[in-house]
């Protein structure tokens, strides 16, 4: 009998520490600079290879989602692996930061972008932005007709004439401005009417795409996905036009994507040197000129040219950290919409 | 050695009982530990707290959506895959060989695939009419596959005397044939109900909210211990009632021949020139299940310029590292289980077997979850490992491996390792001559199954993977997350030529027992 379970028993103990071993393992280089990113796959490419390029410095990538990503890194807490976050929109860098899990943004990277354009804790700095915009369907409304804030979609007038991507971190720090701007009883309403009014699409995409094909007059979407289509073949922007609604309205909300330094990082230095580039003239022009379409935030620097200027779209005045997801989540779920 | 084997019927060659004791112990308690923390991270959330997270309209959508497509699933793939059966195994339909591969090659598509064929066809198609009409074409083979086995093996002796005592043709039909399938329908229709369950990439590209799509929202937003758990819960509770369901359905009618004499193959219905329409209602099922995905992708594959980039060849690789282990680990966990199954001296023993079809009835995302919170918490060492995957992988997937292997060890009876014993073959020798020889087909064969859902797995995997990884599923969902299918394509044609020689393995074994 022993004959065959000692040698089966090796053979299982082989596999097991060969699987762990192998490829498949967990392939961080602890040598390496982590970034833990939820930005576009391609900026952060670009990124990482830009400043490799002109420090040497060779970085490794994990890619996720704002929210769960975040989530992951609050979980893993003091161990973590990630020595950079970045991220699309800043509420999922707030979740970090509310765990203490943040160091201070070094003051020279700071003083590459202009103050209201990072939180005045310090304690992460913009690395782009995106503008909350009405994408409509010029043959199903005209524009005289369009609501003059995005808190009128509560309207019943606006049942079952617009859609957004809920369950998204896009649509969700939208509605975290919103919650800054009009408070939570304003917020809470205005989802419950949305869960009655609107049509949940699973993103910016799709939700420009119906609009695109009529399934609904309006959207409410971030810009660079109505300019980049247009720069491209049109295929889901061609039957639609863009409305901003300025006037410091909810739904001029200009969300900005985060970049923090981690804590518990083990090569801190790099780590800042990392969003020092990331945010500095060569760092975002290598933005302005990826095509992304999402504005660049450093002094100075010059966005994208198909894009209405930044300072234009007259967006309401938060501090980004004080967006709260959480809340938002909370406030979402309560109205049915997640 | 000799008295105690003539005393208690325990073959020689078998292991040391503690050891196979321990081992279908400790796999056992491997696939129990997801639910184990999923119901505990739900109990902690408290009455009060689960009462106001689960009763509320948003829930009960959830609810009625889930059940609405189950049950519009399972009765579309009865229909479908029962009369297909009953038409190429009991008619006189033509090309049955040609038939029978082309009803079952639907395995080789995932479903999330079929979705993308139709949303290319149909880009507005949505809701609870466009996520049915895909669920049933990608899964009627689960009926399909069984009740054709039954419907080959059976004996024409109950009908003809059905038909003597004057019962009309449809009404022997109706009391002799179907009673006999009614395990192999039940059983299937169990299969497609918890597919329905776990599905997610379907669901979400049509836009059809259900619990797994709800979980991985939340999962998302960082409310897996809270709302996510609970809602997991519910997923839990669904699946052990369908599980109930599914065996008071089954019944418990002997269905088994118990006469002596050979089987009379059946005079197979003359169908005449109903073979037009019939032909053509089958080719317009294939053209759904198999055309209009496969036309989709060559179509966007057609637009990509560069399909071998972005990562491709690694994703294949990561694919057939990772499922590749998880078939063998599977196989090699499900033996302890089987061996108390089919061996076990003590009652009780297959318990264990039972334990493991629960897990399996999990979505891949719950199962993760609790992966996630245990890893985090007690073996960081493993969290974000291949390793870790592959273990979900096998818990998913063990209920495949522990049916094939099952079927090996029933054949290889312990007298016939008892003769050759008796011959003066040592132990190890009778293993190697008679038992080996014996089961070496049906555990490739489970290992065929558990490689073909690794390969395909998308919520474990999302959640799972190391750092750096991508798999097919996972790669192709990146993509057409983004509706940009071009760069999809290359991911989903890798998927369908993966699955191509293990489902053409798959019907050669099925093919073979007649």
């Amino acid at each position: 009998m022993k004959r065959i379970a000692l040698p089966l028993l090796a053979i299982l103990s082989l596999l097991v520490t060969g699987c762990a071993a192998a490829g498949t393992g967990d392939g961080l280089d602890p040598s390496k600079l982590t970034v833990y990113s939820s930005q576009h796959e391609n900026i952060t490419k670009a990124w990482v290879a830009g400043f490799t390029k002109q420090t040497g410095i060779k970085v490794q990538v994990r890619f996720g989602k704002d929210a769960s990503m975040g989530n992951q890194i609050v979980e893993e807490g003091d161990t973590s692996k990630a020595d950079v976050f970045l991220t699309e929109n800043s509420p999922a860098m707030t979740t970090v930061q509310n765990a203490g899990l943040l160091a201070d943004v070094s003051d020279s990277t700071l003083a590459q972008i202009p103050a209201d354009r990072a939180p005045s804790n310090k304690k992460w700095t913009g690395i782009a932005a995106r503008s909350t915009v009405l994408v409509y369907n010029p043959s199903m409304i005209s524009e005289a007709d369009l609501p003059k804030s995005l808190m009128d979609l509560a309207d019943p007038k606006w049942k079952g004439k617009w859609g957004a991507g809920a369950t998204g971190a896009d649509f969700q720090a939208i509605v975290a401005g919103m919650l800054a701007a009009k408070g939570a009883d304003a917020t809470e309403a205005w989802l419950k009417a949305m869960k009655s009014n609107a049509t949940v699409f699973q993103n910016n995409i799709v939700t420009m795409k119906a609009v695109n094909a009529g399934e609904v007059p309006l959207g409410v979407i971030y810009h660079y996905y109505w300019y980049r289509d247009q720069a491209g073949t049109k295929e889901g922007s061609g039957h639609t036009a863009l409305h901003y609604f300025k006037n410091q309205d909810p739904g001029a909300f200009v969300s900005l994507s985060a970049g923090g330094v981690l804590k518990s990082s083990r090569h801190a230095d790099e780590a800042q040197k990392f969003l020092a580039y990331v945010t500095s003239p060569e760092g975002q022009a290598v933005l302005s000129e990826s095509g992304s379409k999402e504005y660049a935030v450093a002094e100075g620097v010059a966005s994208d040219p198909a894009l209405p200027p930044l300072d234009t779209l007259d967006a309401p005045k938060i501090d980004p950290f004080t967006l709260d997801a959480k809340k938002v989540a909370q406030l979402m779920t309560d109205a049915g919409i997640l | 050695m000799s008295s105690t084997l003539s005393a208690t019927h325990r073959p020689r060659w078998s292991f040391p009982s503690w050891l196979v004791l321990l081992s279908a112990a400790s796999v056992a308690s491997l696939v129990l530990l997801p639910i184990a923390v999923i119901v505990s991270r739900g109990a902690g959330v408290g009455l009060e707290g689960a009462v106001t997270t689960l009763v509320r309209p948003r829930v009960g959508e959830l609810l009625l959506n889930t059940l609405s497509l189950a049950a519009i699933t399972v009765a579309g793939t009865t229909v479908l895959g029962v009369g297909a059966a009953w038409l190429v195994e009991r008619t006189t339909l033509r090309g049955r060989a040609f038939w029978r591969s082309l009803l079952i090659a639907p395995l080789a598509v995932p479903a999330f695939v079929v979705a993308f064929g139709w949303l290319t066809l149909a880009p507005s198609m949505q809701g609870l009419a466009g996520a049915a009409v895909v669920t049933t074409l990608a899964y009627f083979p689960f009926v399909f596959l069984p009740v054709a086995a039954v419907l080959r093996g059976l004996d024409q002796a109950g009908e003809d005397s059905a038909r003597a005592l004057g019962l009309s043709a449809f009404a022997t039909l109706r009391r002799v044939v179907l009673p006999q399938c009614r395990a192999a329908i039940s059983g299937g229709a169990l299969l497609v109900t918890l597919h329905v369950f776990a599905e997610y990439g379907v669901l979400e590209m049509m836009r059809f909210p259900t619990f797994t799509t709800a979980i991985l929202e939340q999962f998302a937003m960082g409310n897996s211990a809270t709302t996510g758990s609970l809602l997991a819960c519910v997923l839990v509770v669904l699946c052990v009632l369908a599980l109930a369901v599914e065996r008071l359905a089954r019944g418990t009618a002997r269905v088994a021949r118990t006469g002596r004499g050979t089987i009379r193959h059946g005079t197979p219905h003359r169908i005449g020139w109903w073979s037009i329409p019939v032909t053509a209602g089958l080719l317009l099922v294939l053209a759904g299940a198999i055309g209009v995905p496969v036309t989709a992708v060559l179509r966007w594959l057609s637009k990509n310029t560069d399909p071998f980039g972005g990562g491709l060849g690694m994703a294949v690789l990561a694919t057939l590292e990772l499922a590749a282990y998880a078939s063998v680990l599977a196989v090699l966990a499900a033996l302890p289980i089987v061996w108390l199954a089919v061996r076990g001296r003590r009652r009780g023993a297959s318990i264990f077997e039972r334990a493991t079809y629960l897990a399996s009835a999990l979505p891949g995302v719950v199962v993760a979850l609790a992966f996630v919170a245990v890893s985090v918490r007690f073996a960081r060492g493993l969290y974000q490992t291949g390793f870790l995957l592959v273990l979900a992988y096998v818990v998913l997937f063990l209920p495949r491996a522990v049916v094939a292997v099952r079927s090996g060890l029933e054949h290889a009876q312990p007298a016939l390792v008892e003769s050759a014993r008796s011959l003066g073959i040592s132990s190890f020798g009778a293993f190697r001559r008679v038992v080996l020889p014996l089961m070496a087909r049906p555990i490739a064969a489970g290992a065929v199954l558990v490689f073909m859902a690794a390969s395909t797995e998308l919520t474990a995997t999302l959640l799972l993977a190391p750092t750096g990884v991508s798999t097919l599923a996972t790669g192709f969902w990146a993509a057409s997350d983004q509706l940009d299918y071009v760069t999809a394509a290359p991911y989903a044609l890798a998927l369908i030529v993966l699955s191509v020689p293990l489902s053409v393995t798959l019907m050669r074994e099925a093919a073979r027992k007649k």
